[in-house]
């Protein structure tokens, strides 16, 4: 079995995070950029099926040279190999077009499984298992918690808003997973040292037949007009509890009709 | 006028609130046509009450037996067929991943979570747990854009919409039949409104203690009409269901009321909650950040607090 984990580098969500200020991208220069945490415990489940069945772990990253500390700590976990999608034109790049890219590179490695987050935490959009899934014809089965394969057929427990729901698809396929699935590893030492020596390809446009303007800002199907900050919301009156501590938080509900 | 595609999400034989709220906002871009997936009749009543001048109804098993493509092969063929000005679809899950495809299958510009749309189709959001409001547009298609629910006030329509019903044909590929739902199972909820949808979310946190603590949280909840939430922090230690927990890894919410119990206000939380409208916050530790937010905030024993409390709302009922 063979299976591509999508990883994305993304700014640390515990810190303060910005837009920039030149092309409305994501500020990702003066960020600490780290493993989109989600996608951590996608790359467990990739490393757990192959332990109980083999197979193969591949990573595939798009973005700039930067992302590269990202890949070396995704295999540092112990998968086999890395694939970095890295091109000057790709800034920029909606979604739309990022699926674009991202479908040609998963045709390159035949994959029985592509597995990632459930979501990344700097765009939240949740939409690129399912684009890929239109463009790859394969089924994209998303938000799982748990995941079965069995030969050619995989089952999914998906969380849903009312609960959960029992999902079946033949493979290859698409699978998202919540952080609810599994408890990532961290790395070893000697994980750390093997992952230096593992290989890395990397892929440009040209490699992948995309022509540059299919992607990035000259690419784009949608565009951010203007950004700004939110002022910070203020913190309002506090109080200790003094016994009555109850009673003055109706008061104030109160106020606000909201009993 | 041109038509609006608006995808409507129903539960128990009701359009959902959100649902509303896009039609009320679609009536300022166009003219309503609500997209329903399943047994329409139901909804009519509403669906003409908030000015939808058409109701197109996609009812064949298929859909629900597979996970959404055949949705977004519908509205696809839909929106080949009628030109809409713009399609607007809720900003769940499902209703994001449904975008997704639609996007990919007319090569159209797709934005999520939007707070707002204006005439002109530019969308708003709010990025990085609500810190950055960002204003962007489609620039390729008509705008195809997901709304966050809680976002607009769903207001009926001054005079009712035709509600015209109009069957679409169900037609779809084998591609579309791969992902196969083989059982639904809802977990527990009960009465509550749903959590992003409710006006009001009573949340508890670490600080609740246990599970069993939390019948505190959903008492409370159950008082005020809300639904309940949890932070990751009381998720990850089996306080309660995953489904629950609002913030970076979970739901984002926007009630008009928001109650933390016992969170401390990580950012990761605040990023799930710090749009709603007017936030309380019970804490013991009067250095939690949440109290940085909260317009009113109580420093104490939430296990007094909010008893107190409780009894206080049933006196003044």
């Amino acid at each position: 079995m063979k299976i591509v984990v999508l990883v994305k580098q993304v700014p640390d969500s515990g810190a303060e995070r910005s837009l920039r200020a030149d092309d409305n991208t994501v500020e990702r220069a003066s960020a600490n950029n780290v493993i989109n945490e989600m996608d951590e415990y996608a790359i467990e489940e990739a490393l757990r099926i192959k332990e109980a069945q083999g197979g193969e772990v591949v990573i595939l990253t798009m973005g700039p040279d930067r992302a590269s500390e990202s890949i070396r700590k995704a295999l540092s976990m112990g998968p086999d190999a890395a694939v970095h999608v890295i091109d000057d034109a790709l800034h920029g790049s909606c979604a739309v077009a990022t699926s674009k890219v991202l479908a040609k590179a998963i045709e390159t490695q035949n994959a029985d499984l592509v597995l990632c987050g459930a979501e990344s935490t700097d765009g939240r959009v949740q939409v690129m298992p399912h684009m890929l899934a239109e463009r790859l014809g394969m089924p994209a089965v998303t938000g799982a918690r748990k995941l079965t394969i069995d030969g050619s057929n995989l089952t999914a427990e998906r969380q849903t808003e009312e609960g959960y729901e029992v999902v079946t698809a033949p493979t290859p396929a698409i699978v998202s997973v919540w952080d609810t699935i599994n408890e990532p590893r961290y790395p070893s030492f000697k994980g750390i040292m093997a992952a230096k020596k593992k290989p890395v390809t990397t892929l440009s446009l040209a490699d992948l037949g995309v022509e540059p303007n299919e992607v990035g800002f000259d690419g784009a199907t949608s565009t951010v007009i203007e950004h700004g900050t939110r002022p910070p919301r203020q913190g309002g009156n506090t109080v200790a509890d003094d016994g009555d501590g109850g009673t003055k938080l109706v008061e104030y509900l109160a106020g606000e009709k909201f009993v | 006028m041109a038509e609006v595609l608006v995808v409507v999400d129903a539960t128990g034989g009701a359009p959902k609130k959100v649902s509303l709220e896009l039609l009320t906002l679609a009536r300022t871009l166009g003219e309503p046509a609500a997209v329903v997936f399943g047994d329409a009749a139901p909804l009519d009543a509403k669906l003409k009450e908030y000015g939808a001048a058409k109701v197109y109804v996609a009812d064949a098993p298929d859909i629900e037996k597979y996970l959404v493509a055949p949705k977004a092969t519908v509205l696809a063929n839909l929106v080949r067929d009628k030109q809409p000005a713009a399609v607007l679809l809720p900003s769940t899950q499902e209703g994001k991943e449904i975008a997704g495809r639609l996007a990919v299958k007319l090569d159209n510009g797709l934005l999520v979570d939007a707070v707002d749309v204006a005439a002109d189709g530019t969308a708003t959001q709010t990025v990085f747990a609500g810190s950055t409001i960002v204003k962007s547009k489609v620039t390729k298609g008509i705008p195809l854009i997901t709304i966050r629910p809680n976002s607009v006030t769903p207001t009926p329509a001054d005079s009712p919409g035709a509600a015209a019903v109009e069957s679409v044909a169900v037609e779809l590929s084998d591609t579309d039949k791969l992902a196969t739902v083989t059982d639904r199972v809802a977990e527990k909820k009960g009465s509550r409104p749903e959590l992003t949808e409710a006006s009001i979310v009573v949340a508890g946190g670490r600080g609740v203690g246990s599970a069993e603590n939390f019948k505190l949280v959903e008492d409370m909840a159950d008082l005020l009409g809300g639904a309940v939430g949890a932070s990751r922090a009381a998720t990850d230690s089996g306080f309660y269901p995953h489904q629950f927990q609002v913030g970076q890894t979970g739901k984002t919410v926007s009630p008009q009321l928001y109650i933390a119990l016992g969170i401390s206000g990580a950012i990761q939380h605040r990023a799930g909650m710090q749009t709603s409208k007017t936030i309380i916050a019970v804490n013991k530790d009067g250095e939690a950040p949440i109290f940085e937010l909260a317009d009113f905030g109580v420093v104490g024993d939430l296990f007094k607090v909010v008893p107190q409390a409780m009894e206080e709302i049933r006196k003044r009922k």
